[in-house]
Order: C-alpha cells, then structure tokens, then sequence
C-alpha cells in the first residue's frame, strides 16, 4: 500500500465571527473544524458528505491551503503544508487544484474560456505552445477547440462546469478537491459532468476530495467516505462497507432520509 | 428559460451619443478657442456694453450671446472658460480617481487592517464640509488653477475609495479569485489582474461624474472668487459677474450657466452610458 | 365534480414570441397532489406562476384557460382574478428566506393576509396562526412570531411559510420547490409535514420540483414536462412502474440512487433529446394560437 497522498491530524480551523465582533477589538473565534483525523489514499475518490454547517467546505479549503488551520497538521506528499506562507506554496499549488461549486463565479467574466485556462499554465511555466495546451485541455471535457474564444456567458452551465474541470486538469495535478461541483445543475447535465470527473479521475491517477451534500452520488462516484457533522468526522470506512451497515446513528439518518425515486409508502411515515 | 446570451445589443446609444456629442463639441471649441472665438474674450469696448443675443433687438453682428457690462464677448467668454473648466474637469478627477480607486481597491481586497485603516481616513475625511475644506484649501495654498485641481482631488477622492472599496469587496469574494490563488498568483497580481478589470466600468462611470462634479466645484469656487485670477474667463466668474447685472443683461448669467448646466449632465449620462457599454457581461 | 385546478390548452409566450409553454393541460382534484416534474427551463415554475396570476410581465398567455373551482380566471377583471387567487390559493416557495421580509416580525407577516386579504378581526387571525404553528409541530408560538426572520433556522422558516399557507384554508395550494433549498434531513421532516397538513386539511397541491425522488414520495398524480410542453402524465406509482416516455426513462436513469449505483447517474441518450426537440418543431409548426382569448391576461 503506497503511502496516502494526505495525511491530517488533529485538524483545527477557527475563523473570526464577525456578526459578534464587540464595537473595539477582535471578533471572537468559532471552531468550525473540531480536530480531524484522516487520510487520503492516492489515486482515489474521497468523498466528504455532510449537511450545511458541517464544515465540509471549509475542511476542501483547508486541504488546498485558502485557510490556514489554526492547530493540527496537514501533510501532502509527505510535505507539512500546514503553515507554509503562500510563497512557498506557490510551486505546490499546480498539484493542488480545485473545481468550484458554482462555475458562474468562478470563471472570471471579462475573460475568454482560452484566456481562464491558459491563465494557471503560464503562471506554472507551461506557457509554450499554450494554444495547443489549451485546446487540448478543452478536448479533454468534451468541449470544441473553438470555445477558447467564448466568455462564460455565452455558455450553458454544464459548458461552464466542463471549463472548471478543464482548468483544474490543465496542469496534470496529483489531486484535485471538487466542491459540490453538481448541486446547481440538472439530473441529466449532472450525469454527464461526473462520469466526465470519473473517467478523467481514473485515465489521470487523480486523488479527488469530493465535497457533496448527497450520498447517492458519492456511492456512486467515491471509493471511501467521510461523514461530517458540526466540524466532527462521525464516521469514515470504505464506500461500500458504510452502505452496507453504517455505525453511526447520524450516517443512518442522512441515508434513510434520501428520497429515492420509487413508490414506497412507508418512507414519510419512517424515521 | 430566459435566454440572457440571446438579446440582442443595442447598437445606438442616444444618451451616450447626445452626452458625448456635447463633451466634444464643447472640448474641441476650448481646445480652438483662439482659432474659433468669433472676438478676444478680453477686449473691454464700453461702446458694446450689455449688447443683448443676436435675436434681439439692438444685437451687433459678430456678438452671438450678446456682450457683459464692460462690452466683452459673451460667446469667447464662454469658449475661453470651457479651458479651464476642462482641464481642471480632466486633471481633478483624474487626480482624485487615482488616489481613491487604488486605495478603495487595496481596501476592498486585501481587507483587515489595511481596510480598517483606509476606511477610517474615510470617514474622518469626509465629516468636513466639502465647500469650506476646499476653500480652507485654496486659501492655504494661494489661488490658482493647480490650487483648485489639488482642491477638488484632496476632497473628492473619498467618493472613488467608498465606491471602489465595496465593489471590489464583492469581486473579492468571488470564486474566480479564489481559483487565481490556486493557480499559484500572487496576492498583488490577483487583485490587478482579477478583480480591477471587474471594477474598471464602475470606475470609468464615477471618473466622467466626478469630471461633472469638478466643473461644478470649480465653478463655485470661481464664484466666490477663489479659482484663478479673475481676468481668465471662467463660467463661475462669468456667472458672478452675470448675477450683478440680471436685471440688465441677463443673458450674461443665463448662458453660461446653460453651458455649465449640459456640460455637468453630460458627464454623469456619458459615464452612465459608458459602463452599460464597457460591460461584456450581460447581466 | 369540478377539478380543483384546472388547466388546458395554455400556452404562453415571451415579448419576443419565443414560446415558453406548449398547450399545456393538466387537472388537480380536490386534496390531491399533482407532482409537476422537470428540468431547468421546462416551465414548471412558470405554470405555478400563472396559476397564482404572478407571471412576470414579458411573459404573455396567448391560448387557453385557466380554472380554479370552475372560475375560468381569464374571463374575470383584474381586480375579480385576484379576489378568486386570493382567497382560493396559496404559495409555499422555494427559499424561505427570500420569502419572508428580513426587517419585519415573522407574527404579522404571517396574519398580513388574513387580516387585510379576507379581513379577519385580528385575534381571530392571531388564534389562527397559533393553531397552525401547532400543527408545524413549532412548540414556543410567542417566541418565533416575536423573532426576525434571520434569527430562525432555514427548516424553521419553512415550517413557518407552511403554516402561513395553510392557515387561511386555500382550495390550491401551489409549492415552488419548497424543499430544494433544504438539507436531506430537514426536507424529509418538512415534506412529512406538507403531506400531513395536505391530508388534514383535504387541501389539493400542485407540486413543482425537479426531483424525482421527491415526486415518489409526495404525490398521487405526476405531470412530466419538457420545454414546456407535457411529456408525460399519470399516476405516480405508474408512472415509477412503467414510465411510457423515453425522455421520463432517461430522467430516471439520471437521477443518482444509492441502491443501485451502477445504473443511476446514466447521462440522457442524444437520441432521446433529438426526438424531444422533433416533438416540439412539429407542435411548433402546427400552431397557431387562437384569437379568441382576451388579450391581457397574466
């Protein structure tokens, strides 16, 4: 078993809460990560479920370092990530991508699809023949050569969550976190955008953090799984044995209240 | 189910050709004052005196708008004061937008301290009463066109910063900013090459109203005799000199201030206009 | 016995005469509920809409009838048309923030329409809504009516919206998506609440969502719609059993299932989408909306 790509302990993130700042002085702390425990293997899908207010998000931005944790550890490939100023993680960060929730903020408007992907290869020193990297980035999500001359409005939103996928795996990243990346999109549009994740995932050796609200995508789409709850892991195993017989009560009821499409009459009446 | 990318854009524009048509009309007649002023706006001729416009009746040819109470040009007299309106227009906002916009952009990106200082200068600066500061000002720093345009720049910057601040603020917290710091930029790159570009049509949109704002300024200013030497034809002076003898002339003081008045909406419409135009999203 | 909801022919279009609804028909019965089932720009939101005479304006009814209890909306006064919605109807949205006014009490938003809609003496209202609180199982009545919007939970307010609906007994009531914006947990407790206030209370629903699952277990009968046109209609526990249309298959084979992982999350065939949009040219083409409808209306 090779050794995981991340490894966290004791994982603390505490932010200022600025609805109780008193008129002088700081804004107290809350904890929103209460000291986490876990592992990411390499070359597989993580995924990290939990409802609003667990700090699942917040647990992604941490991992990719937009949030510095306030105690434990984070390590990536074997390499302390957990204080490291944002110089020195600068030649990290083309191994650490992201593919945001709505891809409508994360595509900078005044910008052209080519100019938005070619934007991070340059920066990384993949400038060289950058309209033929870009292309290929584009052909990688299904997307004509031709679109690099669009702006984001002028596409449709599976289009423009393909773009997010496209610049995140532009630079060959060993991992990537996914935030949500589907919960604004249609069943149909949806499906296509994460069997898009999980081929690319499995032909690119990519470890993906798959941050969702919803279980039955992550139990189709995710090797193992975290659940969240208030800034704690409630539990985390292997995909198929969590299914199988969850341990804990909360798992139970997150599972037990997905509205699955059949006829079943007693599912109101249950739980 | 509204399909925002299938509207059509307008292609004319009736309020940013009529404002801009004006401002070019009116900039174009300051820049060839000497060429075009049908008389010196200058040249006192007692003979001349109160002519009224050419309509009227008692007008002498040549005299357009009429002559003031020492027989002077009404029409050069505006013409010439179109130079000073425009430059102190183009080098206060200019001035002030500089300072405002970098410090309202640092503010609102980079935020925490840098914010809480800025923002406090802010508030501090904008508890004087503009007309007084400005006057304080001019009186500290003598009379003068360059006095009048630090004026205008010292006082009105806070307008941009307020304005930049809480829009770049709201850039701030896009993802696509996040997704830059990904990428690997710098914190300083990120906020020139990320979030400026988003804020630019606000920017352009205050720059035009503020070069309304700075004629207005300068023109009180002129009227209460602070602005540069009174010989230099000003609208504000020509209107001072106008309000003493309405009951006689009262061309002198109701042209000018029709100049003036066009010349201020034309800017804040043209900005208006502008940032609707300058604005590849459609929102 | 007159359908509670009862919709033909309606077809609707934007100022640019792009249709945006397709001859749609659709009935609700008395204390029935009626999933109405789509994707994005299917127009199932905009038939709520026009139900509740709230279509915004660049949308215009050009063809067919809308009627509540036999009333035929369309061939009543504006000032009539929103007496009848009024007193008939009611809305539970989709997000229940944006619902409620952030600098007003919950208490009175809640009375507003009782009291100034149907002219209730205001304890009667206030009694009202107490009864109703009750029923959304909210155990401290003083202490939410007395609270801002924003010092309640996202289930909370939703709970409060449903009350506020249910509590002037409305024939119809019409639910935008009212549980998209919520946590599985908290969707699952307020669709039991909707059910069982719906079955207490014999009101009939007309349920837009975009959720299949949710569909299967809220309602009895199920509209699907693409484009704004009719798919597709039956009883629900048909149409999980046997879904006639291909497009109602793909939908279903999309929707991701935790159960059976490998066929769920199945991306809709280009073939299934070509023959919708041959469907809809040939509609298209056929139609010309009649003339006799009073212009207007919406």
């Amino acid at each position: 078993m090779a050794e995981p790509l991340f490894k966290v302990s004791g994982l603390k993130v505490a932010l200022p809460d600025m609805t109780r700042k008193p008129l002088v002085g700081r804004a107290p702390l809350v904890e929103i990560l209460k000291g986490l425990d876990f592992e990411l293997p390499r070359r597989s899908v993580t995924g990290i479920v939990g409802e609003s207010g667990s700090g699942k998000s917040t647990l992604g931005r941490a991992l990719v370092r937009l949030i510095e944790p306030s105690a434990g550890s984070v390590s990536f490939d074997g390499r302390d990530i957990t204080h490291l100023p944002d110089v020195e993680l600068r030649p990290l960060r083309r191994n650490l991508q992201m593919i945001f929730q709505d891809p409508m903020s994360s595509l900078n408007p005044r910008r052209t699809i080519g100019a938005i992907i070619a934007a991070p290869l340059k920066q990384n020193g993949l400038g060289d023949n950058i309209g033929a990297r870009v292309a290929e980035a584009l052909k990688r999500v299904g997307l004509p050569e031709h679109f690099a001359k669009r702006y984001r409005h002028e596409l449709s939103g599976g289009q423009r969550q393909r773009v997010g996928i496209a610049r995140a795996l532009a630079l060959s990243p060993d991992f990537v976190l996914a935030d949500e990346i589907v919960s604004g999109l249609d069943v149909s549009t949806q499906a296509q955008i994460l069997t898009l994740l999980e081929k690319l995932a499995d032909e690119m050796g990519l470890t993906v953090a798959f941050i969702s609200h919803d279980l039955s995508v992550i139990r189709r789409l995710c090797r193992q799984v975290i659940v969240m709850r208030n800034g704690e892991i409630v539990e985390q195993g292997p995909t198929d044995a969590l299914f199988a017989d969850p341990k804990h009560a909360y798992t139970r009821d997150l599972i037990a209240a997905i509205p699955l499409p059949e006829i079943d009459g007693d599912w109101l009446k249950a739980g | 189910m509204a399909d925002a990318r299938a509207l059509p854009r307008r292609r004319f524009d009736a309020r940013l050709v009529l404002a801009g048509g004006w401002l070019l009309v009116a900039l174009l007649a300051a820049i060839f004052a000497p060429l075009i002023a049908p008389q010196d706006p200058l040249a006192q001729d007692l003979l001349f005196e109160r002519l009224p416009p050419f309509w009227m009746q008692g007008a002498e040819p040549g005299f357009w708008l009429g002559t003031d109470s020492l027989g002077r040009d009404l029409l050069s007299r505006i013409i010439y004061g179109g130079r000073v309106a425009f430059i102190v227009a183009f080098a206060a906002a200019f001035a002030a937008c500089i300072v405002g916009s970098t410090l309202g952009l640092i503010a609102g990106y980079f935020g925490g301290w840098a914010d809480r200082i800025i923002s406090r200068i802010v508030d501090i600066w904008m508890a004087f009463p503009p007309v007084l500061f400005a006057i304080l000002l001019v009186a500290v720093f003598g009379t003068g066109l360059s006095s009048v345009i630090i004026a205008i720049a010292v006082i009105d910057w806070t307008r941009f910063c307020r304005v930049i601040r809480a829009e770049a603020m709201g850039q701030s917290r896009m993802d696509y900013v996040e997704n830059a710091r990904i990428a690997g930029f710098g914190r300083f790159r990120i906020m020139l090459s990320e979030v400026l570009p988003n804020v630019l049509p606000s920017i352009v949109a205050l720059l035009s109203l503020e070069m309304g704002i700075a004629v207005i300024v300068e023109a009180i200013l002129s009227f209460v005799n602070l602005s540069i030497s009174t010989d230099d034809p000003t609208w504000g002076g020509i209107i001072a000199e106008g309000r003493l003898s309405i009951h006689q002339a009262w061309w002198v003081l109701v042209f000018p201030l029709i100049t003036l008045f066009l010349t201020v909406l034309s800017f804040s419409q043209f900005g208006e206009g502008l940032k609707a135009r300058f604005d590849p999203v459609l929102r | 016995m007159t359908a509670c909801l009862d919709i033909s022919n309606l077809s609707a279009t934007l100022s640019n005469g792009q249709r945006v609804l397709r001859s749609v028909s659709l009935s609700v019965e008395p204390g029935e509920v009626r999933a109405l089932v789509g994707e994005s720009g299917a127009g199932k939101s905009m038939i709520g809409k026009a139900v509740l005479g709230v279509l915004p304006p660049s949308v215009k009814i050009v063809e067919g009838s809308i009627r509540l209890e036999g009333a035929d909306l369309g061939a009543l006064s504006a000032k009539e048309r929103r007496r009848v919605i009024g007193a008939k109807t009611a809305l539970i949205p989709q997000d229940p923030l944006t619902a409620l006014n952030p600098s007003r009490r919950v208490g009175p938003q809640m009375t507003d329409r009782l009291v100034h809609i149907l002219g209730w003496a205001a304890d009667r209202a206030d009694k009202r809504v107490r009864q109703l609180l009750d029923e959304v199982h909210i155990r401290e009545p003083d202490r939410v009516m007395r609270a801002y919007p924003h010092e309640l939970s996202g289930g909370m307010r939703q709970r409060v919206l449903i009350a506020a609906a249910f509590a002037a007994e409305p024939r119809l009531i019409v639910a935008d998506e009212p549980t998209t914006a919520l946590d599985v947990t908290v969707q699952k407790q307020i669709l039991r609440l909707i059910a069982q206030l719906q079955k207490e209370h014999g009101t009939a629903i007309l349920f837009v969502t975009h959720d299949l699952g949710v569909v299967a277990k809220i309602s009895q009968k199920v509209t699907v719609l693409y484009a704004g046109k009719v798919v597709e209609e039956a009883d629900t526990a048909a149409l999980f059993a046997d879904p006639q249309h291909a497009y109602t298959r793909a939908l279903m084979a999309a929707t991701p299932k935790y159960t059976d992982p490998l066929a769920s999350l199945m991306p809709v065939d280009e073939a299934v989408l070509a023959g919708l949009a041959a469907e809809i040219a040939i509609a298209d083409h056929d139609w010309r909306p009649s003339l006799d409808r009073k212009s207007g209306h919406g």
